[in-house]
Formats: C-alpha cells, structure tokens, sequence
C-alpha cells in the first residue's frame, strides 16, 4: 500500500472505501496491460458502487484482453484536504496508481449536480481541465450517463461523449484508441475517428455559434463529424451483460444488494421524466435468464437481499413467474426479493404482500400531482380510486406507514393542484381509519414534495421553472394545507434544483461558470454538506451569466436546443406533440396498449417488442 | 449444531475494516461452506457470530478468532478454505475447529509495534524506550465507553516490551494484557508522545502476532 495513503488513513472517516480488495474487484498483471481505464464515479464510493452501470461497464472492460479497468471515486472533504497536503493525486482502486497516465479515464455522470465534482477530480488526477489544453492521445476523457444527454456544460472539459448504453460502444471505442496508440495518430486524427464510431459525440468537432439574446443560432459538424449523434443501445437484453460475478463491498453502500436488472426503457411515457424518454424502447430480459442471475449472483456475493430493478418493475411481463420461480431458492437461502417501484394497483400490491412476508415496512407511492387534471397533463396514469385502493388493502394487511412523492412547478400548476395533495394525504389517513385493524399503533403518512426540473429530452424541455418566491409560496400553501398530526411534510430545498435547471439546458456559456464555481470551492454538490447556492450565483455574476435564462425562460418551438445535435431516438416532433396533449390534458397510451410512433422503434430494427 | 472458532488474518486493505462490516463480510462469504449459522431466538434475531476481541481499525492481525455456532454437526474441517472463496484481500481464515476453551483463558496477546522516524531513528531511542516502559507508572488518555478522555495507567498491563532499532524505524515487540481490560498496543506510542516527545514517531504500526493464555501458550 502507498505509504502516503497508509499515513492519511488513520485520519479520515470510512477509511475502507479508499483501499480498494474487495471480492471480485479485478487486479491484474500489468505485463499483460497495454490499456489502462480509469472509470471514475464523479460521487462517493458507497454511492457509486450502488450503480448497476457501472458495475456492467467495469465487467465489460476487464472482460477485454489487455484492458485493466480500476474504480475511481471522489474523495470525501477530508480525504480530498489530506491528499492535497501530501501532494498525492487521485488513485485507483484496484492498483493504488495515480490515474495521471492513465490510456482512458472515463467518467459515469448520472446528474447534472455532479458536473463540478468531474472538474474537481481531473484537477486531482493532474490532468489538464480543458480538453484544448490536452494534447497527446492519452488521457483520453470520456463521459458517459444519464446526464450527458445534454453535455454541453461540460464540452470544454470531455474529449468524447458516449451516449446511451455502453457495452458495445465502448468496446468499439477501446479498440480504435488502441489501434490509435500503437499506429501513432495525432490526437486530432483519433478524434475524428471517434466521431464515426455510432453513439459517439465530439464536443470540440461542433461549432456551436449564438445569437445576440444568448440562444443558438447554429450547429455546425466539423471534419465529417455527424449533423446528429444518436445514442445506442444493446437490442436484445439476452446477450447483454449481466455481472453475476460483482464486487462486493466491505464497508456498506446506499444499494448493498443484488441488483436484478429485468428490463431496460419504459412503457409508461410520463412526460416530465427524461429516463422514460432516453431509455426508450422497453426491452425486456427474458424471465429463465433473470432468475438465472439472480441465484448465481446470490450465490456468488452471499447477498440476501436482491431487488428487481428497472424503471417501472411492475411492468414487466413474467413478474410473478419470476418471483415463483425464484421463491424457492429464497425461501432456503433466507433471500429477500424487494420491488424498488410500485405502481399503486392490485397487482403490485398483491406481489408487494407476498414478497414481504410478514415484514411490513413502509410503502412508497408516487402520484406526482394532486389532481386528476394535473396528472393527465404529465400523463402519470394513476388515479386516486387506485392509489386508495391500493392503501386500503396495503392498511387492512397491517401497515401503518405510507409515503406519497409529488413534484412542485409542473407545467399548468394551479393553487387547486397544489392543495389537491393535501387532500390525497387527508383520504389516505381516512382510509386507514376505515381499514386498519389495530388503530392503537397510529399511522404515520409522510408527504414529500419536490420541485420540477424540467430536462432535455422530454415533452417539457420548452417548459420554464417557476420562480424560486413561486415554489417557496406553494410550499408554503401546502404545508398550511396540511393540517393533521399524523401526516409530515417534507420539501425538497429549493436551491439545488435552480441550478439543477439550469445545468440540464445549459449550453456551452456553461463551462466558463463550472470551472469559475469549481475554483471558488464547489466539488460534491449533490450533497448539502458542500452545496452553497451563494457560490453558484457569484460564479454566474462573474462570468455574465444570466440563470434564468436557463432556468425560467419559456421556449419556442422553433429554438435550437443546444443539445440538438444529440438523440436518444426519440424525435423532437413527437416530444412537441406531447407537449401539445400535456397543454391539452390528454393523455398518451402505453408503449403496450398503442405504439405512439415516438421514433425510437428505429433503435431495434423497426418495430418494438414492448 | 456445532459451537465453532475459526483463525483467521486481517491485514492490508481488510485491516481497514470496521467490527460491523467484518461480520457482514463474514455472513456473506458464508453461504459458500454449505453450511448455516444459527440466529438468536426472539424478536430481532441476529446471527450468532461474534469476534473474540475486536480489532482495532487500521491495525493487522495474523490471529483473529471469531466464534459462531451453525445448525449442523461438523467439527470445522473444510470450512477455512471454503470461506477463503469469497473473501476481500487481506483477510484469510487459516483454520476452522471446534471452541472448547473458554475465552476467559485468553489472558494477553503480543503485537509488534513499528514507529517509523522518516529522517532516522535518533540515537539512544531504543534505551530510552526500555526506560520508559520499564516505569512503575505510565500514564496515557483513553477514551472510556462513555466516550470521556480519561486518565489510565497501563504499567500493570504490559508485561514485557523488547526494543530494536533499524534505520528509520524502531521495533516493539510487546506482550499486553489482552482483557478486563485490555491494552490497546497503540497507546504506547501515546505514552512516547506524551513522556518523550523529542521521540515522537512519524507513524506507528500495529500488528497483532499472537493469543495468549496465562502460561504464555498461544490460545487458540
Ligand atoms: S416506437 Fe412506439 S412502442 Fe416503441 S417506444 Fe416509441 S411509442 Fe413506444
């Protein structure tokens, strides 16, 4: 171990998430190396190793002969202040080497409050910040996730976006920067390669040119580079990777459990959700293959736990096929099967009961908003009948603790909307009355709001964030609303999610403030302990930023979106006609009942098998 | 059912594990020997798995002993290897059998002890360690359950401490008492602060290196 490491480790909290050795963490002989990849998680390690991604995509890589591919987290504040004094820069796991020379540092971005916290590491991994100012082929930066379906805040600082899901591309993409390295390409020559490889953006291949009033006025592809990036995707999940065999932590993370991915995308076409959007079309995993990896993985980790992730988990097909297949093996192994997300319907709630077996936890509901109206407009396809329905037999089994998720701002939001929560949460603790066999134990209902951000890449990505006095009055006018003891309010804090918004429809005008932010102390801003709104607007001053005109400015339809040249295969015309029916309060059927052409049928030869 | 004792190393990067996640570890590498370990009765039931005397984080170990009882009949054989299956670097069970003596019998245990001097080791440290743990009284600050900085003598816990020098790095070899109350082998190095601190080391490292019962035999 290096000595600076074994010296700082007696110093800071949870030191075991810096030393790396964990079962099945993959180390190498580096005499059989020639491609080292640093796949960094811009978080930290108990939040990283939480994410299936990554997990996939560290498979994939140490799969390739030659590839070494080593974990990187960000530091927490103390480990990060005691690394700086000793002059030790950011590391790897797996081989405790400076990731500095690395061939490839890669990195997962799930959310835009992460983009300050990618500055920060290739800061400490003594990298060059801007990708102009790196000029060999090697360290190559690549960032890939969720939150780089808009990249453009962050196009100064990456050298290639992949987009979408990663297993093949980023094979392909090792490859050419292998092909590159041994044949001796300029960095310039590789790049535009690169660009020709599907699913891979170029940030600094495209001039990007503004108007007067700060909105884009062009694309341009330079060198052959492609007018539109499109995402990829792995068609068949039968032949995607799966990580039966995945690091299992020493010291606990946030998911510390198998992770049973059953299907990929979603049906459901909510119009505020960018993962329902860029994910698209569903792609299922057949139900022998899931109940497959879900006894080796158990078997292999010694996890007892295994969640049956996706987006929207009740949805898929063979759901009680599979939870009966598996049931005997659970039931010998002490395994428990959780269900991450409910659908408040007689389906869900019957398997919810059979799987929690006796343990009553607390359930969790999502409706969104408070009035049917409302919840035709984001097309969140739940109605109150069901969601009592579903808490009626959920109390009459015995709980006695409901959670209910709303967001605040959405488009078309009333003062009735906002106080039709209030009345959810009072018909819920009425049907507890109505349904509870022991009243003696109480009730606890817990409403939790936060506040609507609109993305790229769905139906409200025109839409404005309401005012920051707006949100705070409608809070306000909720918690005054809710006037039982029983029922707690909690609101998400309004100052993360103006940034939020203003990151997710950044353009480039962005990446002056990240590193001006960056320099006046931002690293982990997704975390309260480190997030200081004050430091974000001075940065915006600074640099002439205006936030609203990210965040609260409504756009045309005739806008170019500066992340236009990017497509998850969806098209903007149907995320337009969306918008159109939300404004109309109409509904969108499922990808199951009816096919609404969103175009991402392309994706998987022409037709989804929904 | 069977009442089971196994041996085991925690060094390197598994030294950095705490109590609590060493027995999840251990749980979850379980399922590979075949076999179950038993749960309390009642309300909460929690396995049966316990470690003899934990050790502190961030110091090695090549003589752990945890001791859990399974449902099964077995006498441990085979048990060690299997865990080692599905085990973090560092952390190596070496043997697996039956617990007959009784923990109580364990009476010290023997670490060495490394405080390492970047610039060199100053002249004369090892005879002045021999002085100050040869004292009828050596008091350090300890923190007490209550999480209070209190005052102890650890004179009548340690039993014996050989000092060598190396070049930038002085050995202890020391015996200590191991419980009721145990001595924790790193406050010495408090001690060396605290009554010679022109000796104050730039880093002290701690390895445990044996059990031992009262005769001085190794406890197992
Ligand atoms: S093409 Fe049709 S079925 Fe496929 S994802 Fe789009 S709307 Fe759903």
């Amino acid at each position: 171990m290096d000595k600076r490491l074994e010296r700082i480790l007696p110093r800071v909290q949870k030191p075991a998430r810096y030393v790396g050795g964990e079962y099945n963490a993959v180390v190498k002989d580096l005499s059989t190396v020639d491609t080292r990849v640093a796949f960094c998680f811009p978080d930290t390690y108990e939040i990283g190793m939480s994410n299936l991604g990554m997990r996939i995509l560290y498979g994939v890589m140490n799969e390739m002969p030659g590839v070494w591919c080593e974990r990187v987290f960000a530091p927490w504040g103390d480990m990060e202040e005691e690394m700086r004094r000793c002059g030790m820069p950011l590391f790897a796991l797996e081989s405790g080497d400076a990731i500095t020379d690395f061939d490839i540092v890669a990195f997962s971005v799930g959310y835009e409050m992460a983009f300050p916290g990618i500055v920060n590491m290739l800061d400490l991994a003594r990298i060059p910040l801007h990708s102009a100012d790196r000029h060999g082929l090697t360290p190559l930066i690549i960032a890939g996730g969720t939150a780089m379906y808009n990249p453009e805040p962050m196009a100064d600082f990456i050298d290639i976006v992949s987009l979408g899901e990663g297993e093949e591309s980023t094979v392909e993409l090792i490859e050419l920067h292998r092909k590159a390295r041994q044949e001796g390409w300029s960095r310039e020559e590789f790049l535009r390669s690169a660009a020709k490889v599907p699913g891979m953006y170029v940030p600094s291949l495209y001039d990007v040119r503004y108007r007067e009033d700060g909105t884009v006025s062009s694309i341009t592809p330079l060198d052959g580079a492609p007018q539109t990036v499109t995402k990829r995707i792995v068609e068949d999940m039968d032949k995607s990777y799966f990580p039966v065999k995945t690091i299992v932590p020493t010291t606990e993370i946030v998911q510390d459990r198998v992770t049973l991915e059953l299907f990929r995308g979603c049906i459901r076409g909510c119009r505020f959700c960018q993962a329902g959007y860029v994910y698209r079309p569903v792609r299922n995993r057949s139900r022998e293959l899931c109940a497959t990896y879900g006894v080796e993985s158990c078997n292999d980790s010694g996890y007892q736990e295994v969640t049956l992730s996706s987006l929207s988990t009740s949805d898929y097909p063979d759901l009680t096929e599979l939870c009966d297949e598996l049931e005997d093996f659970c039931a010998q192994r002490h395994v428990n099967l959780s269900l991450p997300s409910l659908r408040a319907d007689n389906f869900s709630m019957n398997l919810m009961q059979r799987l929690a077996k006796g343990r009553k936890s607390g359930l969790t509901f999502a409706p969104e908003a408070g009035t049917q109206r409302l919840r035709d407009v984001i097309n969140k396809n739940v109605t109150l009948e069901e969601l009592l329905r579903s808490c009626h037999t959920a109390f009459a089994g015995g709980y006695n603790a409901v959670k209910l998720y709303f967001m605040l701002g959405l488009p078309t939001e009333t003062d009735e909307d906002v106080l039709g929560i209030a009345d959810i949460a009072a018909r819920v603790m009425h049907e507890w009355r109505e349904a509870s066999p022991n009243k003696n134990r109480g009730v606890r209902i817990t409403v939790s709001t936060s506040w609507f951000v609109p993305k790229p890449h769905t139906a409200f990505q025109w839409e404005p964030q309401i005012s920051r006095e707006e949100y705070e009055r409608r809070v306000k006018l909720l918690r005054d609303a809710i006037k039982t003891k029983t029922v707690t309010y909690n609101w998400h804090d309004s100052a993360t999610s103006v940034i939020e918004a203003v990151l997710a429809r950044g353009d480039r005008k962005l990446c002056k403030v990240l590193e001006t932010v960056w320099r006046k102390g931002a690293k982990l801003d997704a975390w309260e302990e480190y997030f200081s709104y004050d430091r974000w607007l001075e940065a915006f001053a600074e640099c002439g930023v205006d936030p609203a005109f990210y965040a609260n400015r409504r756009r045309e339809r005739s806008e170019i979106m500066p992340w236009s040249m990017i497509s998850c295969g969806v098209s903007e015309d149907f995320l337009w006609r969306e918008h159109e029916r939300a404004a109309a309060g109409v509904t969108t059927p499922d990808c199951r009942t009816q096919c609404s052409g969103c175009g991402a049928n392309r994706l998987v030869g022409g037709k989804c098998h929904v | 059912m069977s009442k089971l004792r196994l041996l085991f190393v925690k060094e390197a990067q598994s030294s950095y594990i705490s109590h609590l996640d060493l027995l999840r570890t251990f749980q979850r590498a379980f399922p590979r020997t075949g076999l179950e370990i038993r749960h309390s009765q009642g309300y909460h039931p929690h396995p049966l798995l316990s470690i003899v005397l934990p050790l502190p984080v961030g110091q090695s170990s090549v003589c752990e002993l945890m001791e859990f009882e399974v449902t099964q009949e077995t006498d441990g054989a085979g048990i060690a290897e299997k865990l080692n299956g599905g085990l973090p670097a560092g952390l190596r069970a070496l043997d697996c059998y039956p617990a007959e003596r009784p923990v109580r019998e364990l009476a010290d245990l023997r670490a060495t002890l490394e405080l390492e001097y970047d610039c060199g080791v100053p002249a004369g440290t090892a005879d002045q360690l021999r002085e100050l743990f040869s004292r009828p009284e050596i008091l350090v600050f300890k923190r007490t359950k209550r999480k209070e900085l209190a005052e102890v003598d650890i004179a009548p816990m340690l039993r014996r401490a050989d000092w060598t020098e190396q070049t930038t790095c002085v050995r202890g070899d020391v015996v200590v008492q191991a419980q009721n109350p145990g001595l924790n082998p790193q406050l010495l190095a408090q001690a060396v602060e605290r009554y010679l601190p022109e000796l104050t080391p730039d880093f002290v490292r701690v390895r445990r290196t044996a059990l031992l019962d009262d005769s001085g035999r190794d406890f197992r």
